[in-house]
């Protein structure tokens, strides 16, 4: 707190006043200060650069099979090595990072979104609450895998021809995982939402005339954001890890397509021999989940004003 | 003229026949059983510029009252007229209309201010809901305000937390007053305070009443302040009120046996003491009150018509009214 300059208490007009400051520059000003928020913007936004700017850093195509320089150890030709059939391990992060990283943010942004609007209206709207925490007993209690292949199955080929073959399993890949990982979100911001309801700002708001929707935006989102904020970090990790595990299925991207998850369990086969192939990609999602839950402390803390100059 | 004299003769605020009744769900079902009858037929009227004090004990109803009449509940029945208007069947955007003329000052401090908030924008949030002001018209207009209720205006961008709890009560009361409000409920506005805070809280209330023109329903369990601040003091027990009489006649020569009983717990100093008169037991259950009169369980003056018969609100003149069958007449 040392840093903000101290305005002069006083009430003789004319003074010199300090600008008229709103919530959002604050949570910026408090943000750039916390040491962990920065390192994980940094390392996430390395992260992110390097997938997009890596194919004109690093020109080798990660399909590129030369059986001759197969599980071959980090060198200038292969930063990270190569894999038993000869493919450049770097080229595959590179490549797999972008679908990994762009399945897990916009995954988990779905999933927010759906779990904040179904939390929100469920602890706001009493009509509403038995109806839609049904609903969400009822997603949570559906079997997840066997759902994904009947809904991969239906909907797989058509998806393809509509939008191509990437694009299509991208969005069903993306819809399912958003889809089927809302309902600890919807159910953590019901519940504060319920206690926040009845706090004495809410009933200001109201005897003032403020209308729900701008309550709800206003007064209700931002006392909610600090567990939104921790679902979304979670969220991310949770989202690359999940298209893993699909890829891993065959229910995925296909089989020539890399993903962080793909070539992590592709290497697992093969971890004996050469550890390297299993250690960068795990790597890989590890540094992404750690750095985007230290974004998300960090916005927590931003978030809330008695955390702040600690 | 005419029409003038009857407009400053009319009250600011009359509400007759208030009910707001709460129904209780039980069981698998969730079937009725009961209903709370947190206010049961209150009426009142306040002049424009007066202070009408409400008193009682925990849960009888007080801030019940006062919410329902800023109609922040949906009322069971009543009228609630301000300035003529009855508004108990408004809703929507015809009640978002009149909220600009009555404001209310909550109990805690701390809950009624968003902590992610800071105090400028707390303040302005009623400028911003009714008026959309420009950005420098909005900016003068807090400061006008924080000027007003004593802040200085350096807290503009600071946040409820960094405050104490007189500092915070003033931003409440600063965006009470923001829209120029002619009616103001206060709902125990000091109780959540140090006791060195109360009588500064209380001097400001007085003073902006005089400079702004404000009625004030004040409620309070503190009946020394209520005494300090009041013109005229409403006595309530679970849910109705049982006396209503200008401050000083209801201080010196209480009517109902309740009010003999809370104004003999007054503290005073030094001087001539009262006989304490100690209420036995408990306040019975809103959800079962008892039949014939409801203080009748914990009376020290109970007869047997008590029992059987409601004793209703009578006038007794002098704008004095009770509700007991003891003073069913005037007093000789």
């Amino acid at each position: 707190m040392t840093e903000r300059a101290e305005p002069a208490p006083g009430t003789v007009p004319g003074e010199i006043e300090t600008p008229e400051r709103g919530l959002w520059n604050d949570v910026w000003y408090q943000f750039r200060h916390h040491r962990g928020a920065m390192l994980g913007t940094i390392v996430f936004t390395l992260i992110v650069l390097a997938v997009i700017l890596g194919p004109v850093l690093h020109p080798v195509d990660p399909t590129h099979i030369d059986v001759k320089a197969r599980n071959a150890l980090p060198s200038l030709a292969h930063p990270m090595g190569t894999d038993n059939l000869g493919r450049d391990t770097f080229a595959g992060i590179i490549e797999g990072g972008r679908i990994s990283l762009a399945v897990g943010v916009t995954a988990m942004a779905l999933a927010l979104f759906l779990g904040t609007l179904v939390g929100v209206l469920a602890g706001y709207y009493r009509r509403l609450d038995g109806m839609l925490m049904r609903v969400t007993d009822l997603f949570l209690a559906l079997p997840i895998l066997p759902l994904l292949l009947v809904v991969i199955l239906l909907f797989r080929d058509a998806l393809r021809a509509a939008f191509g073959p990437e694009t299509g399993i991208f969005l069903l890949i993306v819809f399912i995982i958003g889809v089927t990982s809302w309902m600890q979100t919807a159910r953590i911001v019901r519940g504060d939402v319920l206690a926040l309801k009845e706090r004495e700002f809410v009933l200001a708001a109201r005897s003032v005339g403020t209308p729900d929707r701008r309550i709800i935006l206003r007064h209700i989102l931002p006392n909610v954001l600090s567990p939104i904020m921790v679902s979304a970090t979670l969220g991310i990790a949770n989202a690359i890890i999940t298209e893993s595990a699909l890829s891993f299925l065959g229910l995925g991207f296909p089989s020539d397509f890399p993903t962080w998850g793909r070539l992590l369990f592709d290497g697992a086969n093969f971890m004996a021999l050469s550890p390297s192939r299993v250690i960068w990609p795990g790597l890989a999602i590890s540094l992404t989940v750690l750095s985007v839950n230290f974004i998300g402390d960090g916005l927590r803390d931003a978030l809330d004003p008695r955390a702040r100059g600690r | 003229m005419l029409s003038a004299a009857r407009a400053a003769r009319q009250p600011l605020l009359s509400v007759s026949g208030l009910r707001m009744h709460f129904p209780i769900f039980k069981g698998l079902l969730r079937r009725q059983v009961g209903t709370v009858k947190a206010v049961d037929d209150v009426g009142f009227d306040i002049a424009r510029g007066e202070v009408l004090g409400l008193v009682g004990e925990s849960g009888c109803g007080k801030s019940t009252t006062g919410r329902a009449i800023l109609r922040l509940y949906d009322i069971t029945s009543g009228r609630i007229e301000l300035e003529g208007e009855d508004i108990a069947p408004l809703s929507g955007a015809a009640l978002r209309a009149v909220r600009p003329r009555m404001q209310m000052i909550f109990q805690d401090p701390q809950a009624s201010l968003n902590p992610r908030m800071t105090v400028g924008s707390i303040i302005a949030e009623p400028l911003d809901e009714h008026l959309r002001p420009s950005r420098a018209e909005r900016r003068a207009r807090v400061f006008e305000l924080m000027d007003a209720v004593g802040l200085a205006r350096g807290f503009a961008n600071r946040y409820p937390h960094e405050f104490s709890g007189g500092q915070r009560q003033r931003i409440g009361i600063a965006r009470a007053l923001a829209l120029n409000p002619a009616f103001i409920v206060c709902d125990e506005p000091i109780a959540a305070l140090d006791v060195s805070i109360q009588a500064q809280v209380v001097n400001l209330l007085e003073d902006l009443r005089a400079a702004f023109g404000l009625t004030y329903l004040f409620i309070s369990h503190d009946l020394s302040m209520v005494r300090h601040l009041a013109d005229r003091v409403a006595v309530m027990y679970l849910g109705k009120i049982v006396e209503i009489a200008p401050r000083e006649a209801l201080y010196r020569f209480p009517l109902h046996p309740y009010t003999e009983a809370l104004i003999s717990a007054v503290p005073e100093a030094g001087g001539r003491r009262r006989a304490r008169i100690v209420l036995r037991g408990d306040v019975p259950s809103p959800l079962r009150p008892p039949s014939g009169c409801a203080f009748r369980t914990r009376c020290p003056k109970v007869f047997d018509r008590c029992h059987v018969e409601t004793p209703p609100l009578t006038d007794l003149g002098r704008g004095r009214r009770a509700a007991c069958h003891l003073v069913g007449r005037p007093p000789a």
